[in-house]
């Protein structure tokens, strides 16, 4: 019963040149899932929420969102489907306010942006809830400051903010907190703790401690591949895991 | 902010005044003025495409170009009309923006920089060749007009022309306005700082940038149309390299995404060029050029620039000397 599931991967492929990046990739979200993707540097992660997202093609393999392939559709039409991304850098209008960043997603989600007449009015209220949703992510006093004069850790936050005001189904979280420093990691781990129970996450992570607290069930990536998944438990306990993690941060 | 209300509306004024004020000031040379209303328009198209949407062009005397070989073929061929004239080049530029727009719009950075030059070069050389349509090198002449709404006549002095234009480029003024603070002009804002990001929203970038670029390629156009008919003369410089070069000079010198950027820049260059031109050709080029140098390097927004840089100068100085 492929219609159950909130997002499903069939054998995805990828390669760069001689570099395969993605093979025979295979992974399920249930509704409200929290899975963590691990892997060691380079191992494709974030190759795999690109091709996911319709960033980049795959050279094989099937993407089914809620039963329905995403084949073909281009990045813009996946979010429109409730499929949504973080970013691992960053990816800000710098120049704007924290709230017209947010502003600017709302009126894309409700469809305003192509509006040049009578906009007034749903601009306010695309800013309104701007406003909201950064003091629902405690950040309100970000609103009119401009992003490039942020700490880095409000723009991380931004850029989850900003993924959940396009309100998805399933959201794909790249590295939440990579960059911020050591001391501002609390705040968005907090953030993940807040996030809808009703979206399916899959979440990027090196903290254990934080894929730990937060995931069900963690799928391993290196090289390109799945080389285990399972419950965390199971997953720390694996000796193939801690092969590929030598030297690494402990699992 | 009540009197921040205030002083914006007499800012927004000054402008439209001068030109009023322009028009019984200096009625012996109205077609100067009317001039420079045509490079302000011509300016504000470029700004559109170039400093909202961050559309890197070189391209934009096609369109400039077409929208005068529109109007002046129209009306020694098909009618003297000068406001279906005119928008018979607004509809002839904005469908060949659409299509170019098409072509082009996926790529960026000096490819797309590249296919805008190519599509100037191709046209330049069509109305070069096509010496029976264009006229070739001795332009396009003969071209006349009857009066607007069958009243206001063309006439040497000029007066028609000039209130002509000034009411197109308010019209224009007016819409380009709506547009870069609408939704549309914040989704193209953002197009211009990060691509990446819109799409990551939902954002159709191709869709927006082609409908700016539509938009951009008529205004452009328009400004062609007033070209002609106000010297009721079309030569084969409108599709200049130079043109587009000299717009692009202009609305740099003024600062753009400001739309005033272009009044500013248009502005001074001419009288810049002008005046410098009666001291020697070659000395004018020197002193636009090092204008913009100077604007460049000390004005990151251009000369609108020039008071607020002034300020910061002033703080600098006022913290130093608390030092
Ligand atoms: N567009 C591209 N063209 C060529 N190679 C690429 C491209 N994008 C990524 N790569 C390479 O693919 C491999 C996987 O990169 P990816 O960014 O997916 O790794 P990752 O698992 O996210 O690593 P990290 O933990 O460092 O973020 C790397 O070797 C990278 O250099
Ligand atoms: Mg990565």
């Amino acid at each position: 019963m492929s219609t159950t599931r909130a997002l499903s991967v069939r054998g995805l492929a990828k390669r760069f040149g001689a570099l395969v990046v993605a093979q025979e990739i295979d992974l399920d979200l249930a509704p409200g899932a929290r899975v963590a993707l691990i892997g060691p540097n380079g191992a494709g992660k974030t190759t795999f929420v690109n091709l996911l997202t319709g960033f980049l093609e795959p050279d094989r393999g099937r993407i089914e969102l809620w039963g329905q392939s995403l084949q073909g559709l281009r990045p813009e039409q996946r979010v429109r489907r409730g499929l949504v991304r973080t970013h691992q850098i960053n990816q800000l209008l710098a120049d704007n306010t924290a709230r017209d960043n947010l502003a600017i997603a709302i009126a894309e989600r409700d469809r305003h942006a192509w509006r040049l007449f009578r906009f007034g009015r749903q601009w306010d209220r695309c800013c309104e809830e701007a406003q909201q949703r950064l003091e629902e992510m405690e950040t309100a006093a970000a609103a009119d400051r401009r992003v490039s004069e942020l700490p880095y850790g409000e723009q991380r936050l931004l850029e989850i903010a900003i993924a959940l005001s396009l309100r998805p189904r399933v959201l794909l979280l790249d590295e939440p907190a990579a960059g911020v420093p050591s001391h501002e990691t609390e705040v968005i781990h907090q953030a993940l703790d807040r996030l809808p129970a009703d979206i399916a996450i899959l979440i990027i992570e090196h903290d254990m401690g934080v894929v730990f607290r937060f995931a069900h069930e963690i799928v391993v990536l290196a090289q390109g591949r799945v080389l285990a998944r399972g419950s965390p438990a199971a997953i720390s306990a694996d000796p193939r895991v801690r092969a590929v993690y030598l030297g690494k941060s402990p699992v | 902010m009540r009197r921040a209300r205030v002083v914006a509306a007499i800012g927004h004024a000054v402008p439209w005044a001068i030109a009023v004020v322009y028009f019984f000031a200096v009625p012996s040379d109205l077609d100067f003025g009317t001039q420079v209303m045509i490079w302000i328009l011509f300016a504000m198209s470029l700004d559109l495409a170039l400093g909202y949407a961050g559309i890197l062009t070189l391209g934009q005397a096609a369109f400039f170009g077409l929208g005068a070989y529109t109007a002046g073929l129209f009306a020694i061929h098909l009618s003297p009309d000068p406001l279906l004239g005119h928008l018979a080049a607004i509809g002839v530029t904005m469908l060949v923006g659409a299509l170019t727009g098409a072509m082009i719009l996926h790529t960026t950075g000096v490819t797309l920089l590249m296919l805008t030059l190519a599509i100037v070069s191709v046209l330049s050389q069509y109305a070069n060749q096509a010496t029976d349509l264009t006229g070739g090198d001795n332009g396009l002449q003969g071209i006349r007009l009857d009066p607007i709404f069958g009243v206001f006549e063309f006439n040497i002095f000029g007066k028609t022309a000039y209130f002509y234009a000034l009411v197109v480029l308010f019209g224009w003024f007016v819409l380009a306005r709506r547009i870069v603070h609408s939704p549309f002009g914040r989704s193209l804002d953002g197009i211009r700082q990060n691509p990446h990001r819109m799409r990551a929203i939902g954002t159709p970038v191709w869709w927006r940038l082609l409908a700016i670029y539509t938009i951009s390629a008529a205004m452009a156009g328009s400004a062609g149309a007033l070209s002609a008919h106000a010297t009721r003369f079309v030569g084969l410089s409108v599709l200049d390299l130079l043109t587009s070069g000299t717009v692009t000079v202009a609305l740099i010198l003024g600062g753009t995404r400001r739309l005033y950027g272009g009044f500013i820049g248009a502005t001074i260059y001419l009288v810049v060029q002008d005046y410098s031109a009666k001291i020697s050709p070659f000395f004018w080029e020197f002193v636009v050029g090092g204008l913009l140098i100077a604007t460049v390097l000390l004005l990151e927004g251009g000369l609108l620039d020039f008071g607020p840089a002034v300020l910061r100068l002033r703080d600098r100085w006022q913290a130093g000397q608390r030092r």
